[in-house]
Formats: structure tokens, sequence, C-alpha cells
């Protein structure tokens, strides 16, 4: 995400926040988390657990005086991860997909650095106290179980589906709405076929483990051909063992690069989807009350017609903030995936210029070797 | 020659070995003779030809295939020359009765082939008719035959107990009838074998009787049978030549070694194959992605990133063929070649108890005449001596089966284990290059890639 440095009203520099180390103690994680003040050098560095971070994002929904907060796409928050052992690896992928993948939590801690990032780079959210205490407060803030938000995540109840489908008033919107949930359908495919590409290229290497090591048993030293049958047994072990580095070199980079990029990308446009139902829950309300409104009776008229009145205020705004994060949503997801798309291509190439010349080194050899 | 696809199993090249660059006879580089009385034994030949055009390499001298210097005492200068493909599957016949036709063809300068160019039809049945004259005339005095192509591969999973039975698609079947019938052609006397140049030469070939008994899974249970009747049958042979006793061992061992390494390779094929699929998979769903984009630089993008997953979906295919036709069906070839092998020695074995058996009725029938000595019976006495001269005889030739067979099976065993260590070599090379070609084309494909990417504004 790119941060300008006309958003002086941040006090944070948001491409500093980092998560640096994640510790492991039972069920809990523990993040190492560094930043740095825009008017200093020094870094500060904290200790959070999921609970602060989602506390964080409960204050983010529950900000009060804050004209049209309902309009804002707020950066998407991963899920909690549950490291104990009777988690399977089924489950974690189900909960987590990509982020539940990869050494040492590192796929999970780059998304959470993500969202910290993405919220320091938001015009608006920047200014909540509550970022500020998040990355700055020696104690984690989280002990306070804050408000719960106003905002419920999308449920799948068959009432909110009718509402979802609402017909919209305001062609941009009606357009937006279609395009974004055509958008987070594919993106959530792709993220998941990608995934199990990079399942499949970990199967594969474990095969060529199995191979090479079968290979490594055949070794004998009983008479002279036997020796030159098991040399050459250990070469084929050896260039199945290359293969097998090959691909867990390709399935890391396509897990830390495109499939961190995607899963981003399809968990922004479920947080875009989410503004959207808010914002047309907000319109059946109104269209609601304008109904109410017109039914009344003349002595609770005047009431009703302010209600309606406070209720189409709010919804206007809410629909302006939303116009602008939308924009400023296209123009960053752009972006955001094009960094990530540069990133694995680079990553990619390497590791085939890396196993090019490997190969070639080894089919070098055994050509000389079988000369003689 | 076409390469017929198949639409499972991997894309066989069809079998002419010209530019096979292991091909012995290509490059005349391995001298034999066809006259010397010696029989020159040579086992098996290169693995399976090229797997895909890409990989192929045209040139005969990828590497050195310089002739042994060990090669056995007598040898004409003689150059061997023979080029043998089995192509073109066709379906011949309807219903019950139809059957799979492969193109044979021949191409030599040999003179003991009527034509320098042969091209016959030949059913999966006619070759197992082949190998079980073959098998019947020369297992006994202790030539390792080449065994039987198989219909079907009879693999174990890795962490099943059950064996999987796979039917082979007619490319794979041409590819193992081709290497089968190159082994075969590979040691004179079989060359020389009527039955072999009638197989490869008359355009009519009278029908192979019961196959099914003949099939190599039926000459597979036929020798294991044999043997485990010549081990119950408590043959305590006084092996006299350890060599014999360790070599067997050896080979055992080697048994289940092949056998753990194929099943393997067969789960790395399965799993190349997979990670084609969801590849293939994962380049629809970018496409979809980018045809939804409205950004005209990330639409582009998203579009060619899902072409560059095409076509590595192509490599993994080719790479899945390489896995299969070089190393798989090597490892294959090789756990059926130990099953002949082992033939031979039990055949031995046979041997050794037939001259035992001849030496004990030798001296019964000694016995019997010191008995009649006693008695007047001149005439059954004369009776007695003949016999004794018979069983003489019997037992005479019953030792120079037993040293020939020997003799003959040293031979085939020092031959079976260089040709093996050149198999290997020459498998692990092609695969080398597979490799390295994969890993280029990916290259070239990143590297287009990256400007797409830079490019999105």
């Amino acid at each position: 995400m790119e941060v300008s440095s006309a958003e002086a009203a941040l006090s944070v520099s948001a491409s500093s926040i980092r998560i640096t180390d994640v510790t492991q103690d039972g069920d809990v994680l523990t993040f190492a988390l560094t930043s740095q003040k825009l008017d200093s050098s020094a870094g500060v560095c904290v200790f959070r657990i999921y609970e602060d971070f989602d506390w964080l994002q409960q204050s983010l929904f529950s900000q009060e005086n804050l004209p049209g907060l309902q309009g804002i796409i707020f950066p998407p928050l991963p899920s909690k991860a549950l490291p104990s052992q009777s988690n399977t690896q089924t489950k974690a992928l189900k909960q987590l997909g990509f982020l539940a993948l990869g050494q040492d939590w590192q796929s999970y801690c780059k998304a959470l650095e993500f969202y910290l990032q993405q919220v320091a780079a938001h015009p608006t959210l920047c200014k909540c106290k509550a970022l500020d205490s998040f990355l700055f407060n020696s104690e984690s803030p989280g002990k306070q179980r804050g408000r719960k938000g106003i905002f419920n995540r999308l449920s799948q109840a068959v009432e909110e589906m009718r509402k979802e489908s609402h017909k919209d008033v305001d062609n941009f919107f009606q357009n937006e709405r279609n395009k974004n949930t055509n958008l987070a359908a594919l993106s959530k495919v792709a993220t998941e076929k990608l995934l199990d590409v990079v399942m499949t290229e970990q199967k594969l290497a474990l095969a060529c483990g199995h191979f090479s090591t079968s290979l490594h048993l055949c070794v004998n030293q009983d008479d002279a051909s036997a020796v030159a049958f098991s040399k050459v047994c250990l070469k084929l072990s050896d260039v199945i063992e290359a293969v097998k580095r090959n691909l867990e070199k390709v399935a890391s980079n396509n897990l830390s690069t495109l499939g961190l990029g995607l899963d981003l990308e399809s968990r922004y446009q479920e947080a875009e989807k989410e503004m959207l139902f808010r914002r047309t829950c907000k319109l059946i309300e109104l269209e609601t009350v304008k109904k109410g409104t017109e039914k009344a009776k003349a002595n609770k008229r005047e009431v009703l017609e302010a209600f309606q009145k406070a209720v189409e205020k709010e919804f206007n705004l809410i629909s302006s903030v939303a116009k602008q994060e939308i924009e400023r949503f296209h123009s960053s997801h752009v972006n955001v995936l094009k960094n990530f798309l540069i990133g694995w291509c680079e990553v990619q190439l390497n590791t085939a210029k890396e196993f090019a010349e490997l190969y070639s080194q080894h089919l070098e050899a055994c050509r000389n070797m079988y000369s003689e | 020659e076409d390469i017929s696809s198949s639409s499972n199993g991997p894309k066989a090249e069809p079998m002419l070995l010209d530019h096979d660059p292991d091909d012995l006879f290509a490059e005349a580089t391995e001298e034999v003779s066809l006259d010397s009385p010696e029989r020159q034994m040579i086992l098996s030949d290169g693995p399976s030809p090229a797997i895909t055009p890409v990989t192929i390499n045209p040139r005969a001298d990828v590497f050195d295939r310089s002739p042994d210097q060990d090669e056995d005492e007598e040898e004409n200068r003689d150059t061997f020359d023979i080029q043998i493909s089995v192509s073109d599957p066709e379906k011949v016949g309807d219903g019950m009765n139809a059957y799979m036709a492969y193109k044979v063809t021949t191409k030599t300068s040999l003179s003991i082939f009527s034509r320098d160019e042969v091209c016959v039809k030949r059913r999966f049945s006619d070759f197992l008719g082949l190998h079980s004259k073959l098998a019947s005339k020369y297992m006994h005095i202790g030539y390792i035959v080449p065994p039987a192509p198989e219909k079907s591969i009879v693999g174990q999973r890795l962490g099943r107990r059950s064996s999987a039975v796979t039917e082979l698609d007619p490319d794979a079947k041409a590819c193992l009838c081709c290497r089968y019938l190159l082994r075969t052609v590979k040691q004179p006397a079989l060359l020389k074998d009527p039955d072999v140049l009638q197989f490869l030469e008359s355009s009519e070939l009278p029908r192979a009787v019961s196959t099914q008994a003949l099939s190599g899974a039926g000459i597979l249970r036929m020798v294991n049978k044999a043997a485990d009747a010549v081990n119950k049958m408590t043959i305590k042979m006084n092996e006299s030549d350890a060599w014999f006793e360790e070599k067997q061992q050896q080979f055992e061992n080697l048994d289940v070694q092949l056998r753990k390494l194929h099943a393997s390779v067969e789960s790395l094929v399965f799993h190349r194959k997979e990670l084609s699929v969801n590849t293939a998979s994962f380049a629809k769903s970018a496409a979809m992605l980018g045809n939804s984009e409205d950004h005209t630089a990330l639409s582009r993008a998203l579009s060619q990133l899902a072409e560059v997953e095409e076509k590595i979906d192509q490599l993994h295919q080719d790479q899945a063929c390489a896995d299969f036709y070089l190393i798989s069906e090597l490892l294959g070839d090789y756990v059926r070649l130990i099953t002949a092998v082992k033939g031979v020695f039990d055949q031995r074995m046979k041997t050794w108890a037939k001259c035992q058996d001849a030496q004990v009725m030798l001296q019964r029938k000694r016995e019997a005449e010191a008995k009649l000595q006693h008695a007047n019976k001149p005439d059954k006495l004369q009776q007695a001596k003949d016999e004794i001269r018979e069983w003489e005889g019997k037992v005479q030739q019953g030792e120079r089966d037993f040293e020939q067979i020997s003799k003959n099976i040293r031979r085939e065993v020092g031959r079976f284990e260089k040709d093996r260590v050149k198999d290997f070599r020459v498998v692990i090379i092609k695969y080398l290059e597979s490799l390295v070609h994969t890993q280029q084309q990916l290259i070239k494909y990143w590297e287009a890639f990256l400007p797409e990417a830079k490019a999105i504004a």
C-alpha cells in the first residue's frame, strides 16, 4: 500500500509497521510488532496476541461521531489461528486457507502485518486513538472487552440474502454491487484452486523424497558390478532429491507471493461486500421509514418526517463515503495485485534459473563420468 | 510416424529408434558376432526411447557408447544393424472378436533377413506366443529369455496391501512390445531363431494358442510355481560354486528393492498428473478473474497469468511422461527381467537334480548288475550291462549339460549386470535432459510474463 506524505495526520508511518517475530505457547501466539512514529527515528516494539487485534478491529467498528462510518471498507482481519495439535491441517486450511501453510506462521504474520499497514494508511481510520494505543502502548490494550461493534458479519440467513439482492436506487452502486459479487466469488475460487496446486506440489515433493530414500537404500558393496550399480542408484537419488527441493521451493514461492496476494484480494472483496451490504440495509431502512411516513396519521407525521430526514442524511453520508472508498479500493487493489504478481514472477524466475543451473551441473557431471 | 494420443496415460512416442541416442544399432557402436560359436549373449537393450518430441535428442552422439573392451574373446567385426519400431495401434474387428493390431517395422541390413525393410501387423497375443516358444527352447540351457510384455501393470501403491492392476493404454503397450523385441534380437542366438525371423517378416502368423496361459503374468506364475516346486522338492544342492549362491541371494534382494522403487515411482507419476490437473484448473479460474476485471492492464496481466499456468500444465504433463517412460518403465522392465534371471537359476537346479537322478539310477543299475553276477542268467546280465552303459551316458550328458548351463549363466549374468549399469546411466542422463529442458522453458515463460506484470499501471 502506498502511503503518501500528504497524509500528515498520521502519527505512524504505515510502511514501517512490521511483525518481526512470533512465539507459540500452547494455543497462544504472541506477535512482536515494531513500528515508527512519523516524527521520530526510533522504532517502538510491542507484543500482542490475536485478541488485541480483534480489540483494534472492534474499536474501529464502534467509533462514535464519525459520519458515514458504515460506508468505510474496513481492512479485513484474518481469522484467529488455532495452532493446537488437536487442530488437524484440514481444519486449519478450511479456516485460514493459505495463511495456515508455510513455516512458522510466516504467511499469517504477513497477513496481520498487511492489515495493520492498511489501517494505518487509511485516511480516516488512521486517526483512531485505538490504533495509537495498539501500536505504542507497552500494555496490551485488549484487556478491556470493548463494546461490540455495530456490525455483524454477513450471515447466511435467508433474510440476509433477500436484503443483499435488494434493488438499488443508484446505478453506480448497483453496478458496483454486481461487479463485487462476481469478483468476490471468482477471487475466492482462484485462491482455492491455487491452494490445491500448492498442496499437490508439496505431496509430489514428498513422493520424490520417498523415492530418493528408497534409491539410497539400494547400496550394495558385494562385488565390482554391485558397486557400479550402487553408484548409479546414488546418483539418481541425488537427482530426485534435487527435484524434491525444486518442488518445495516452487510451492513456497507460490504460497508467499501469489497465494498471499489472492488471499488478501479475496478477503478485501468480501470487506467491500460487507460495506455495500450495510449501505443496502440502510437503504431498506430508509425506504421502510418513507413508507411509514406516508401512511402516518397527521399527528405523527411531523415526528416521522424528522426521523426520515435524519435517516436520509445518514444514508447520503454513507453513500458519499462509500463512493470515495470504492474509488480508493479500485486503485489500491490494482496496485496490490501488481506488486504480488511482480514478486511472484521474480521469485519463480530465480528458482527456475537456480535449478536450471543445478540440473545442468548434474548433467555435465554424469556425461563426464559415464563417458569414461 | 504420428504420435497417437491417448486420453489417459502419458503420450508415447512412436517407437522409431533412429533418434534414440542410446540405440546401439543406429550407431553400430557395439560389435557383436553372429557366427561365433561362443554365442555372444547380449542382454537387455537400452531403455525406452524418446518420450516426447520436446525432450528428444535426435543427435545420436549425445553421449559416448564406445564398445566395451572386455567383450567376449572371439568377435567378428560384423556391424549389427537392425532397427525395430512398433506403432499405429489399430482396432480390428467388432464386438467380442475385436483386438488391437500393431504395425511392426523392421529395418536392417543383415543378410538373414530377406528384405531391407519389412512391415507386418501383429496383435498382442502374437508377442506372447513368440515369447513362449523362445522360453521353451532356450530357458533350460541357461539363456535369459527376455520376459513377455504384459497387458497390465501389477503395481503396488505405497502403503496399500493390495495390488492395483492397471490396463496399459495402446501407446504404452506399443512401447513395451518394442522394447521386448529389441531385447530379443540383441541376443544373436535368438535373432537367428526361425520363430523370431518369422515373427518379424512373414505377413501371416498362425494364431498363438491359449494365450491366456501365455500371458506374461501367466508365465511369471508358471516360473514362480516351478521355482516353488523346486524349492519344495528339497533339492539340497551341494553347491560347489559359491558364486551361484551369492548371486541368487543378490537377485533376491534386488527383486525386492526394484519392486519398492517401482511402487515409489508410480506414486510420483500419479501426483505429477494430479498437479497437472490442478494447474489447469487454476489457470481457468485465473482467466475468469481476468475477464471480470475492469482495469485493462490488470485484466491483461491476469489473462497472461492464466496462459503461463496453462503452459506450465503442459510442462507437468511432459514431465509426467518422462517420469513414466524413463524411470517407471525401466524399473518395471527390470522387475520382469529379474524374474527371468531367477527362472534360469532354477533351471540350473533342475539340471543338477536331473544329473543327480541319473547318478542314482546308474548306481542302482550297477548294484543290480553286481547281484546278477552271482546268479546264472547270462541274458539278464547282458541287459544289465547295456543299461549301465546307457545310464553312464546319461550321467555324462547330465554333467555336460550342468557345466554348460552353469557356464552360460555366468556369462549371462555378467552381461546383465553390465547392461543394467548402462541402462540406468542412460536413463539418468535422459531424465536430467528433460529436467534441464523444463527449467529452460519455465525461464522463458517467466521472463515473458514479468514485463506484463510490471506494465500494470
